[in-house]
């Protein structure tokens, strides 16, 4: 199981994101021995709704809230934990993350980062859930307006999808490892609704090129790429938190064009590889199996994160 | 899902000065466990929220062995549990026990 987790340091074997839990993820980010917690485990807040379907629940409802450093900066950081229900927002889970961000926006200097790892709104709570996503993506924009840098940090086993891939579209900046997958509905989702033609969810190659990491990154849909270590991670969110830029109507007027001139540019091909190959990259096919170094250079080569857009 | 409760005796203090930690994460197969040093140093309790139910012989046993292995006086722990394997929460409980023994307040 994942006992080597709890004595996990950053020195010596580099810790990946993708197995670490929410608390490690938390703890390896920020500088050591900063994190405190806000509306702890201890303080059992949680779900109201689960006892009702006779589901286990967890202390945290399955997100970690609170403060700490980042390279010596202060910031606020939210962390779902995404083997607890697939990283699900319910009632509890999604008024944490309201909360601090609209702490942050009161605050007005502090900025947030988010380690969205999530398969959406939680089921059994769907009602509490879709509220919670709106009232986040209201209160990231709220954020934003008021001077307050939201990043997100994609990189879990849930991947992020449903409301919290609408969140992340809300975001300042996001990063991603290729293990993040970034979408609204689930490779599943769109074959049982549109058909199989449309989706095959079990071509898992297909799935991967389509949400993973590197082809949001290409996609300018992600601000960054990074490896799958924790170290990396931390270095990628200290780089986006000095370069993302301050927000205001500029920025949405630039986001628009940009997404304009994307669905100009690809929105008749049907496949990631056509996409790749009309941005240029020399042989698309070697994408999906290229090691992270090379694909970070190479994505730089070919575009550069716009920051005049979002 | 079972609700189970026991309460021993312990030998010894549990080591270390932290008043919290958790370990785990509850799951299909996994246990999250919150320890807290809010009890008498000869006390050790041990709370159980658990979806697999009409295993209490077998937790009742992991718990008896646990108490007798480690020094978990003073420790209240509580357990939000997934359906998880015995060894696996005899190393959660191991974790939780040696998580109180660091220094990090």
């Amino acid at each position: 199981m994942n006992a080597p987790d709890m004595q996990a340091t950053d020195e010596g074997m580099p810790v990946s994101w993708y197995e670490a839990t929410a608390r490690t993820r938390v703890r390896l980010l920020l500088d050591a021995g900063s994190f405190r917690e806000f509306v702890g485990p201890e303080m059992r807040e949680v779900s109201p709704h689960l006892q009702i379907f006779d589901l286990p629940e967890q202390f945290d409802d399955g997100i970690v809230v609170g403060h700490g450093s980042l390279g010596g900066s202060r910031v606020f950081v939210a962390a779902q934990e995404g083997r607890f229900m697939g990283g699900a927002f319910g009632e509890v889970h999604g008024a944490k993350l309201i909360g601090l961000i609209r702490a942050a926006r009161d605050i007005g200097t502090i900025p947030v980062l988010i380690l969205f790892d999530t398969g959406g709104v939680r089921l059994q709570e769907a009602n509490a859930g879709e509220l919670a996503i709106a009232e986040i993506m209201r209160a990231v924009m709220e954020a934003r307006t008021a001077g307050v840098k939201v990043i997100g940090l994609i990189g879990g086993r849930a991947g992020c999808y449903g409301g919290g891939g609408l969140i992340a579209g809300c975001c300042s900046a996001l990063a991603v490892s290729e293990q993040g997958r970034i979408a609204v509905s689930g490779p599943e989702v769109i074959e049982t609704n549109r058909g199989v033609e449309e989706f095959d969810s079990r071509d898992r190659a297909f799935v991967w090129r389509t949400m993973g990491g590197k082809h949001r990154r290409l996609l300018g849909g992600a601000e960054a790429f990074t490896d799958d270590t924790v170290s990396d991670f931390r270095a990628i969110a200290i780089g986006l938190l000095a370069s993302t830029p301050s927000f205001g109507i500029d920025t949405l007027k630039a986001e628009q064009s940009r997404l304009m001139e994307r669905i100009q540019q690809f929105g008749s091909l049907s496949d990631a590889v056509d996409i790749w190959t009309a941005l240029g990259v020399p042989d698309a096919d070697s994408i999906p199996a290229m090691p992270a170094d090379q694909f970070i250079s190479l994505a730089n080569t070919l575009r550069r994160a716009s920051h005049d857009a979002r | 899902m079972e609700d189970l409760s026991f309460r021993h005796t312990a030998r010894h203090r549990a080591a270390g000065s932290k008043n919290m930690a958790i370990i785990g994460v509850v799951a299909s197969g996994n246990l999250e466990v919150l320890v807290e040093r809010i009890l008498p140093d000869g006390e050790c309790v041990i709370e159980i929220k658990t979806a697999a139910e009409g295993f209490s012989d077998v937790w009742t046993a992991v718990v008896a062995d646990f108490v007798d292995r480690h020094a978990a006086g003073g420790l209240k722990f509580s357990i939000n549990d997934g359906g998880a394997r015995p060894d696996t929460v005899s190393l959660r409980l191991a974790q939780a026990v040696r998580l109180m023994q660091e220094d990090e307040q």
